[in-house]
């Protein structure tokens, strides 16, 4: 239990330093490590497949992706405007608006969460679900989706050279 | 606290060996590098230092120890400070679930065998990929953090050669595990015993050549070496990544290097070689047999070095997207095909 | 033990912690960064679900997910880059005009 609670604050407080931070590479650290978080809590799920399937993609894909983004664009240095030093719930406009929905959410997510009477309980002792399992499943009843998901992919990386080319040098 | 049985005593010695295993493992790699590369430029090389030049590498240590330890002015501090720790830290978690010998029960100190493996996951082949994924980040950062042109250049160069060979990397090692039939790197080598018509050893090189010579390039290019050095070498970057990293730093950046590649030829020792069986030596000496093959894997490394000259960027890109992913790919269609049609 | 409902508060604040990213940042990067703490948080529940039914289910689902990440990471990226080149600028405010 106490390991759940470590692995829950780390992520925790890594996604609030992620939103809170000025500098993106900082915040694209602290996001790494929420994953990392996130992988442990799924270890404790009896998934170790999705665990390190999560360290593999996204903190060793998606996030190297943002970090170079970040670093080509020079972006370190955000320009402090105003509005960002001043506490969310009392910018003007839509940042007011959105931080005190952002704040409504979590009280009604917990309030459903912790009613009596929902999908509570412990967890039914289970072995953990082996990865031929899981490739069984994903070929044969999800196949369909597995193909649509790597024309998905395919279309994601053409478009992603496309938008990000340079246009040509006019003559 | 849990109980102090001799297993658990076993298994924090175990801990304790491998990590001076590989410290020592990084030392003789510096030693065998310089000798290696001076015999075959046909000069001495360190011969002073001790016998036949064994203490060279530490009084390397020594020298670097003694270093001023730089930082430039513009860098960022805790990024500076965080980019070698990132690489030595993957360096060695890398290894922790490699195995390295047959179970054992020590001579009869303990109750029942031990692998010999620091931590026996049953997706220690996923483990491994995955660490390789985040060492990515000590060289990004380190490029990134010391806020000067060379070093810039070098890290997103590095970091992008290693995302791009990471691929024909999995799949070179997703062809294994097709013939292999289990993510855990203990029962790959188990598949791996026993011999055909007495005397071929069933190990999967012999079935996989191909796989083999994909896995040691996507390998040596994971691991920045030449010919794939381009990011790091001395005549073109400067430094690369790691101009302006000195003293302990640099020796972090040094260290996690030899030791990606003592992890890289462990793993495709299991994988490719039979891990730990061979002949003539009982089942529990075989971790004999794994530092021999471990070894000729290192010698192979070190010879390319030596004795071919470096890939251009482009042309290492080129190669690793047009050349190795394909092939890697055919590789694992035709062992797939192979499986379903001669039921291995 | 955890039980199930101390996974699903988990990913109701993260998502929640998400979701006021995207509102209350003004950053092109930082505004995808907490897209991904939703869905993150989304995959969470998925598993927790997924294990207390006993079935594979969850963990796949995960894995659709995580690819359709990755391709919307991309893409997205992809866009910032050219919206950065045009203005000089990652402040969502900078493109208010519908001209280009």
């Amino acid at each position: 239990m106490t390991l759940f609670y470590l692995f829950a604050a780390v992520a925790v407080i890594a996604s609030l330093l992620v939103i809170a931070q000025r500098n993106p590479i900082y915040s694209v650290l602290l996001l790494i490590a929420s994953f990392g978080a996130l992988s442990g809590l799924y270890v404790m799920l009896d998934a170790p497949f999705v665990a390190v399937t999560q360290i593999i993609v996204y903190a060793g894909a998606i996030m190297v992706l943002f970090l170079f983004v970040v670093m080509l664009l020079h972006a370190p240095a955000e320009e402090t405007e105003h509005d960002e030093r001043v506490h969310p719930l009392r910018r003007p406009g839509p940042m007011w608006f959105g931080a005190v929905l952002a704040a409504a959410l979590v009280v009604e997510l917990l309030w459903a969460l912790t009613r009596a009477g929902g999908g509570t309980g412990a967890f039914p002792a289970a072995e953990v679900i082996s990865v031929r399992a899981i490739g069984q499943a994903l070929f044969t009843d999800y196949a369909f989706q597995f193909e649509v998901t790597s024309i998905l992919i395919l279309v994601a990386m053409v478009g992603a050279v496309i938008l990000a080319k340079r246009e040509a040098a006019k003559p | 606290m849990p109980a102090i049985t001799p297993l658990l005593i076993a298994q924090l010695v175990i801990i304790v060996v491998v990590f001076h295993a590989l410290l020592l493992a990084a030392a003789a790699m510096v030693w065998v590098e310089r000798r290696l590369a001076a015999a075959l430029q046909q000069r001495l090389g360190p011969i002073r230092v001790g016998w036949q030049g064994l203490l060279q590498p530490f009084a390397d240590v020594i020298k670097l120890m003694f270093k001023e330890e730089l930082r430039p002015k513009a860098a960022d501090a805790i990024l500076f400070a965080l980019a070698p720790i990132i690489s030595a830290a993957c360096a060695f978690a890398a290894f922790a679930v490699v195995p390295f010998g047959a179970k054992t029960t020590f001579f009869g100190l303990l109750d029942e065998p031990m692998k010999l493996q620091v931590a026996d996951v049953n997706v220690a082949v996923l483990v491994i990929f995955g660490i390789a994924s985040m060492s990515v980040y000590g060289i990004v950062l380190a490029g990134w953090s010391s806020n000067s042109k060379y070093s810039l250049i070098g890290g997103l160069r590095s970091s992008a050669q290693m995302i791009s060979y990471e691929l024909s990397y999995g799949m070179a090692l997703v062809a294994v595990l097709i013939l292999g039939n289990s993510l855990s790197l203990t029962e790959i080598v188990n598949g791996q015993a026993g011999y055909w018509f007495g005397f071929i050893p069933k190990w999967f090189i012999v079935l996989q050549p191909l796989g083999f010579l994909i896995y040691m390039t996507a390998g040596i290019a994971e691991t920045n070496r030449a010919p794939f050095d381009f990011p790091e070498a001395e005549q073109e970057l400067v430094a690369g990544y790691h101009t302006e990293y000195s003293s302990m730093s640099f020796a972090m950046f040094f260290l996690a290097e030899y030791i990606n590649m003592v992890t890289v030829s462990a793993v495709a020792t299991d994988l490719f070689l039979g891990g730990w069986h061979g002949p003539f030596l009982p089942e529990s000496l075989g971790w004999i047999w794994f530092l021999i093959k471990v070894g000729a894997l290192l010698f192979f490394y070190v010879w390319m070095r030596w004795t071919l000259p470096r890939y251009r960027y482009d042309q290492l890109m080129a190669f690793g997207w047009k050349v190795l992913l394909p092939a890697s790919v055919l590789n694992l269609l035709a062992t797939a095909a192979g499986v379903l049609y001669f039921g291995l | 033990m955890p039980t199930l409902n101390d996974y699903l508060i988990l990913s109701a604040i993260l998502f929640a912690i998400g979701t006021a990213g995207v509102f209350v940042r003004r950053n092109l990067i930082t505004i995808l960064l907490s897209i991904e703490i939703m869905l993150n948080a989304v995959n969470l529940s998925f598993v927790a679900f997924g294990r207390s039914l006993g079935t594979a289910d969850g963990q796949i689902i995960v894995f659709f997910v995580m690819t359709v990440a990755a391709a919307e990471a991309a893409v997205g990226l992809a866009i910032v880059i050219g919206l950065f080149r045009h203005r000089e600028s990652l402040n969502p405010d900078t493109f208010t005009s519908l001209k280009w």
